[in-house]
Formats: structure tokens, C-alpha cells, sequence
């Protein structure tokens, strides 16, 4: 049984429902994260963990207990907000420590677990400042350090990178993986960020309009996207969705694409990734999804794949990225970029040919959005 | 761009400046001169205010006219001075402020931090409070203070002690009280209503109760509004004359009550610096209150609470 379940959770505010039948579980000493656009739900269903909002319907359980009427405070739960929240009039020290006195733990005991963590996180010369006098990233470990004095059953963050600048933030990103792994705490973290989401999570979930899109691991949510909202909201570039039809062609069923510049149209094998059980019709149109990284230059081909194609295309743009350069061409209707390796020789206005890693391509169904 | 600015409206007139000058130290002479004509009178003796100019400086300074105020002016028919009513008005203001200020302090954190049904409504009537006129609750009032000094008399008859009911200052504190939270509500509303309510989730998650939010968290972080709430309701209820006149009598008036008796009492010649004297002790405490609690009125005090 999973440590923290939630189920069929609903949460509605009026009319309006915010979210519309929860189904998530998270074993213990993982880190689920919970990802989406801006007002899909995911600080409301944190908070509902957290037991800040009631729920409208339906339960949740923390190690098999379930919590449904449970004041926040006896959840054994703690939470880092998006803005800290750390008390003004309280000093670093006195911040860290207050769950604790709120718990009525002795005053040496307290001491002993603030210096604990202020080790942990070096913020140690900071304890007897106060929130107003710390920088942001400061800040942001003292309200990290105020969840670990507690050791509670379960570490709610509420995006807490987002409010800092972008090196500090990758930098914290690693820290809260650090301290994940060195801990083995049992977390739910919500970003906007597909990136966080994608470098720390154990298990992600997708979420849009309050419901869950499709969970998974990083690399299936990554690799195996079950929609189409989930294949272009993870990663970055987008993954290339390509208007695309089911032909035959010389006895087998293959993939037509209008190629951008004229000419004749793009014929692709149907990649591994659709099952053998769905039937293609010939005709039906579909949504080809590959990611940027899948179609590259020539010689940087995976050696490894099983269904390389090579296709012939107009380069439109070409983007040096440093470590990449992003080359873009036209097909399926729409741009698509491919990611090459940075000395590839590729200059605005060849003809090259471009390597499509099937291996790594997905279709979808454009009527419901699915992957076949 | 402001140096420009500024250069360019100094370049451009004079003439501008000397009028906006002139016209503040005009206003401000013809604020002041009361102020100052009842100062200089207070220290003159009485030949010298009625021989003399009412604006020279006194010629030989003293105290006299202060010490009778305080200790020996006829209020009505007693002869004590002032002071039994300075305090009667300390007794009345100090407990009727640090009430309606808690009071407000505790409906704002509720109306904004622990929102229920109908709580738009409830302040919407709080708010209206503050706009109804003092005449209209003195008849009414005066019926439930009556039913407290019955109350009172009763408790003396049966346990020996009215309790406070039917007591002229309670009376005063309690009006004071009543009438003063719609506004003691509204400012600490209005205050709470910016005041981060992650906060509040934070402290909730680490196990503090309603109270242990309110004094911990909150009143620690309000002292500009407390600052701000204790200046307006003490200037109210200091300089309030209406309900002190309706609801105490002799021995219990407030302050501003035993004033008007000062300067109505007449016994032969007019007493200009005794009446002077005693006028400024009663506006004392309130000059006081503006010079202490103003040093206090800090801003930015939520300054690090919330982002970086
Ligand atoms: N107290 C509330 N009353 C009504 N609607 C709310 C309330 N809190 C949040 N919402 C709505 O719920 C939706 C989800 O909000 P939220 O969970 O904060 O989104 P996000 O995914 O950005 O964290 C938003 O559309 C928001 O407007
Ligand atoms: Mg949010």
C-alpha cells in the first residue's frame, strides 16, 4: 500500500471545480511532482494534502490513515511556500525552531535540532538574523530548514524555486535533490517548471484544469506521452507535432507528411512505438510527435536505434545554443526543429539531410488527443 | 530626471516660491497664535492680562495660575482644581482604548484570516457603525446604562459589590468602547487584508492555535496600525465632551466636562490664566500620546516577510 493516496479527490469553490477527481499515490521516499500550467490546480491540491483547503469529495490517506478532517498541524506534514513565509518578527533561529515550541518540545531539545539543520543547510552564521536581513536564496533555506527541524511524514513544497533568480535556482534544484537523497524524506512538490519536474521527480504528475493528464516516471512522461497536452507541455524546445497521414506504399503502411519546400511527400515507416494491436487505416490522419532531439544531422544518427530515416529538407534557420544548434526546417504542415551537434556544418538555405530517430517517435490520434 | 526637474522649476520662479512660503508661514502663524496667546497668558498674573497686551511676553513668569488650575480652580461648587477629573478622564480613556483596540485588532484578524459565511455582511455593519451620528444613541444609550445601575444595586444589595456596574467611568468605557470598535475594526481590517496570509498557513502547519496565530504572528507584526489605531481612538475619546456631559456627573466627569465648568464658573473676574492653564493640561495628554506613539509609526516593517 502506497504511503500518501489520494482518492477521487474533489475540490469545488461555488460552482466552479477546481479539481475534478484526484487519483495519485506516492511510496514512501518518493518525490512526486505535480506539474502544469499556471491555475490548473496544483497549489489547491497541495493544500488540500496539506489540510489548508477542504475537500469537496472523496479521501486522503497518509500511511494508510486517512487524514480527510485532520487539522494541518496533525497531519504531521510540513510545507514550503512559494513567498517563504517566514515570520518577520522572528529570528532565523526562532523561525526554524517554532514548529517545535508549537509542539511543546523543550527548549534544549530545540536548540539541538535548529543547529542540526543549520548544518545541514550552512546557514549556521545566519540564526540570529532576521527574514528582512537574508537574500533571497538565504531565505529560501531557512524556509527549508523550518519543514527538516520537524522530521514530519511528508514534505509539501509549493513551487519554491520560483521566486529566485535563474543560477540560484538550478543551483537550489540540486540541493533539494541532495537533500532528498540524503534524507529519504517522502515529498510532493509542485512546479510550473518542466524542467524541475523532469530533475527531481521519482514520479510525475501532469495536471491540466484540475485533472491529472497522465503519471508517470520522468522518462515515460518524457518518452511515452499519453496526449498531446503532455507531449508539448514537457520539454524544451516542444516536442515537433506533425500533421501526418496513413498510406500504403509498396505493400506496407507508412506515414505521409507534406515536405514544407514542394516536392514530393516525406514517406516514413510507422514508428515501434505504436502497438501492434492498433490497426491503421489507410488515409487516417494522425499526429506525428518527435522530439527535437530525435531528428539530428547525419553522423550524429543514434548508432543504436532500429529505425533511422533519412529525409532530405530546406534549412530555414539556423540557431547556435552553444552546447546545440537548433536547425529549422519546414514539414507535416508546420516548423519543426532538430537539435544537431553544435560543429555540425549546416548553413540557412541547404538542402540536407536530416536523420529522424523513429525510435523515439510517437503518433497520436488528433480527434481525442491520445497516443495510439 | 528629477535633478533637471527640480533645477527647472528653482530656475524658473521665484516669485512661485516666496508666494508658496508665504502663504504656509501665514497659515501656520494663524494656526499657532492661539496656542501661543494661551501659553503667555497662562504664566501672566491677572493685573498683567488685564493691563496689558495679549500678545507681549509675560514680564515675571510663574507657575500660580498652573498650580490653582491643577490643585485649587472651583469646578461647580468644589474648589479642588481639575486633577480628580484628569484622572476620572485617564481612568475612562486607557482601558476604553486598549479594549476597542484589541476588540478591532481581533474582528480584523477574524474578517480577513478565518472568512465565513456572511463575513461581507458583518463588516459592511461594523463599517455602517462608524457613520451613525452621536446624538442619536445618547437616548438609547442612556436606557441600557440605566439597566446597568440596576444591575448594580441589586449585586450591592445581594453580593456586597456592584461590580463596576452602574459605575459613571465604566459607563463612559463601555460607550467608548462600543462606538469606537467600527472603527478599530475597519483599520485593523483593512490592514489584515494585505497581511500575507501564507503566514498564517505556515504557522498553522506548525501547530499554532487561533490564539497562538493572533499573538505570535499577527500583533507582532501590526504595530503601525496599533500605532495608528491608539492616536486616533485616544484623541476621541481624551477630547470627547457629549457622552461625558450625558452620562457622568459631578465627581465622575471626565476632563472635558470639568473644563467647561472651570471657565463657566463665575465668580467675579474672569480668571484668564487659570482657565488658559487648565485648557492646555487637558490637550497635554494628547500632545503626549502624538510625540511617543508617532516616534513608533514605522513603515516597511513587513519588509522580508514574503519574496526576495
Ligand atoms: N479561494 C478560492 N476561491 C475561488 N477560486 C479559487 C480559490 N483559490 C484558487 N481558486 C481558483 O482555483 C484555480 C486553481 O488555483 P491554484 O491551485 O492556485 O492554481 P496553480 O496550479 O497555479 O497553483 C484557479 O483558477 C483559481 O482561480
Ligand atoms: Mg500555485
Amino acid at each position: 500500500m502506497a504511503f500518501l493516496e489520494m482518492i477521487g479527490l474533489k475540490k469545488r469553490y461555488g460552482n466552479v471545480e477546481i479539481l475534478k477527481g484526484i487519483d495519485l499515490t506516492l511510496d514512501k521516499g518518493g518525490f512526486l511532482v505535480l506539474v502544469g500550467p499556471s491555475g490548473c490546480g496544483k497549489s489547491t491540491l497541495l493544500n488540500t494534502i496539506a489540510g489548508l483547503e477542504t475537500i469537496t469529495d472523496g479521501e486522503i490517506r497518509i500511511d494508510g490513515e486517512r487524514v480527510n478532517d485532520l487539522h494541518p498541524s496533525k497531519r504531521d506534514i510540513a510545507m514550503v511556500f512559494q513567498s517563504y513565509a517566514l515570520y518577520p518578527n522572528m529570528t532565523v533561529a526562532q523561525n526554524i525552531a517554532f514548529g517545535l515550541e508549537m509542539r511543546g518540545v523543550a527548549k534544549p531539545e530545540r536548540d539541538k535540532a535548529v543547529d542540526g539543520v543549520a548544518k545541514m543547510l550552512q546557514i549556521g552564521h545566519l540564526l540570529d538574523r532576521k527574514p528582512s536581513q537574508l537574500s533571497g536564496g538565504q531565505r529560501q533555506r531557512v524556509a527549508m530548514g523550518r519543514a527538516l527541524t520537524r522530521n514530519p511524514r511528508v514534505f509539501l513544497f509549493d513551487e519554491p524555486l520560483s521566486n529566485l533568480d535563474a543560477k540560484l535556482r538550478v543551483d537550489m534544484r540540486t540541493e533539494i535533490k541532495r537533500l532528498h537523497q540524503a534524507t529519504g524524506a517522502t515529498i510532493v512538490y509542485v512546479t510550473h517548471d518542466q524542467i524541475e519536474a523532469m530533475t527531481l521527480a521519482t514520479k510525475i504528475a501532469v495536471l491540466k484544469d484540475g485533472e491529472v493528464q497522465q503519471v508517470g516516471t520522468p522518462h515515460e512522461i518524457y518518452n511515452r506521452p499519453a496526449n498531446l497536452f503532455v507531449a508539448d507541455f514537457m520539454g524544451s524546445p516542444a516536442m515537433n507535432l506533425l500533421k501526418a497521414q496513413v498510406a500504403a506504399d509498396a505493400g506496407r503502411t507508412v506515414l505521409r507528411l507534406a515536405r514544407g519546400h514542394g516536392g514530393a511527400d516525406i514517406l516514413l515507416p510507422v514508428p515501434p512505438s505504436v502497438g501492434a494491436g492498433s490497426a491503421l487505416s489507410a488515409g487516417q490522419d494522425l499526429i506525428l510527435g518527435i522530439r527535437p532531439e530525435a531528428i539530428t544531422d547525419k553522423d550524429s544518427a543514434d548508432k543504436h536505434s532500429t529505425a533511422i530515416e533519412f529525409v532530405d529538407a530546406y534549412v530555414e534557420v539556423v540557431e547556435p545554443a552553444g552546447s546545440d544548434t537548433f536547425v529549422v526546417t519546414q514539414a507535416g504542415g508546420k516548423e519543426v526543429i532538430a537539435r544537431m551537434r553544435s560543429d555540425a556544418d549546416v548553413r540557412a538555405g541547404q538542402t540536407i539531410p536530416f536523420a529522424f530517430n523513429l525510435d523515439k517517435a510517437v503518433v497520436f490520434d488528433p480527434a481525442t488527443g491520445r497516443r495510439i | 530626471m528629477s535633478a533637471s526637474a527640480s533645477s527647472g522649476t528653482a530656475g524658473g520662479s521665484i516669485v512661485t516660491r516666496v508666494v508658496i512660503y508665504g502663504l504656509l508661514g501665514l497659515f501656520a502663524v494663524i494656526y499657532l497664535a492661539p496656542l501661543f496667546v494661551m501659553l503667555i497668558t497662562s504664566f501672566k498674573s491677572l493685573d498683567e492680562i488685564y493691563s496689558g497686551n495679549m500678545l507681549a511676553l509675560p514680564r515675571n513668569p510663574s507657575l500660580d495660575a498652573w498650580g490653582k488650575a491643577w490643585g485649587s480652580a472651583c469646578v461647580g461648587l468644589t474648589c479642588e482644581g481639575i486633577k480628580g477629573y484628569f484622572w476620572n478622564s485617564i481612568k475612562m480613556v486607557v482601558p476604553a482604548v486598549a479594549i476597542s483596540t484589541c476588540l478591532g485588532a481581533l474582528n480584523g484578524y477574524v474578517l480577513t484570516k478565518w472568512r465565513f459565511r456572511g463575513h461581507k455582511l458583518v463588516f459592511a455593519l461594523m463599517l455602517f457603525s462608524c457613520f451613525i451620528p452621536f446624538q442619536s444613541v445618547l437616548l438609547p444609550m442612556a436606557t441600557v446604562l440605566g439597566h446597568f445601575g440596576e444591575i448594580g444595586r441589586q449585586l450591592q444589595d445581594s453580593i456586597g459589590t456592584s461590580l463596576g456596574f452602574g459605575n459613571p467611568t465604566v459607563n463612559l468605557v463601555f460607550v467608548h468602547t462600543i462606538y469606537g470598535l467600527g472603527f478599530t475594526t475597519l483599520f485593523f481590517r483593512n490592514y489584515y487584508e494585505a497581511f500575507p496570509t501564507e503566514l498564517v498557513k505556515a504557522a498553522q502547519v506548525d501547530g499554532a492555535s487561533f490564539f497562538q496565530i493572533f499573538w505570535r504572528i499577527l500583533i507582532p507584526n501590526s504595530t503601525p496600525i496599533i500605532v495608528v489605531t491608539v492616536i486616533y481612538q485616544f484623541t476621541n475619546i481624551w477630547n470627547d465632551f457629549l457622552f461625558g456631559a450625558s452620562y457622568a456627573s459631578g465627581e465622575s466627569m471626565p476632563m472635558t466636562v470639568a473644563l467647561n465648568n472651570v471657565v463657566n464658573t463665575s465668580t467675579g473676574v474672569v480668571e484668564y490664566n487659570v482657565n488658559m492653564a487648565a485648557a492646555v493640561i487637558a490637550a497635554l495628554p494628547t500632545l503626549l500620546v502624538y510625540v511617543l506613539a508617532g516616534r513608533y509609526f514605522v513603515r516597511g516593517l513587513m519588509a522580508g516577510a514574503v519574496k526576495g
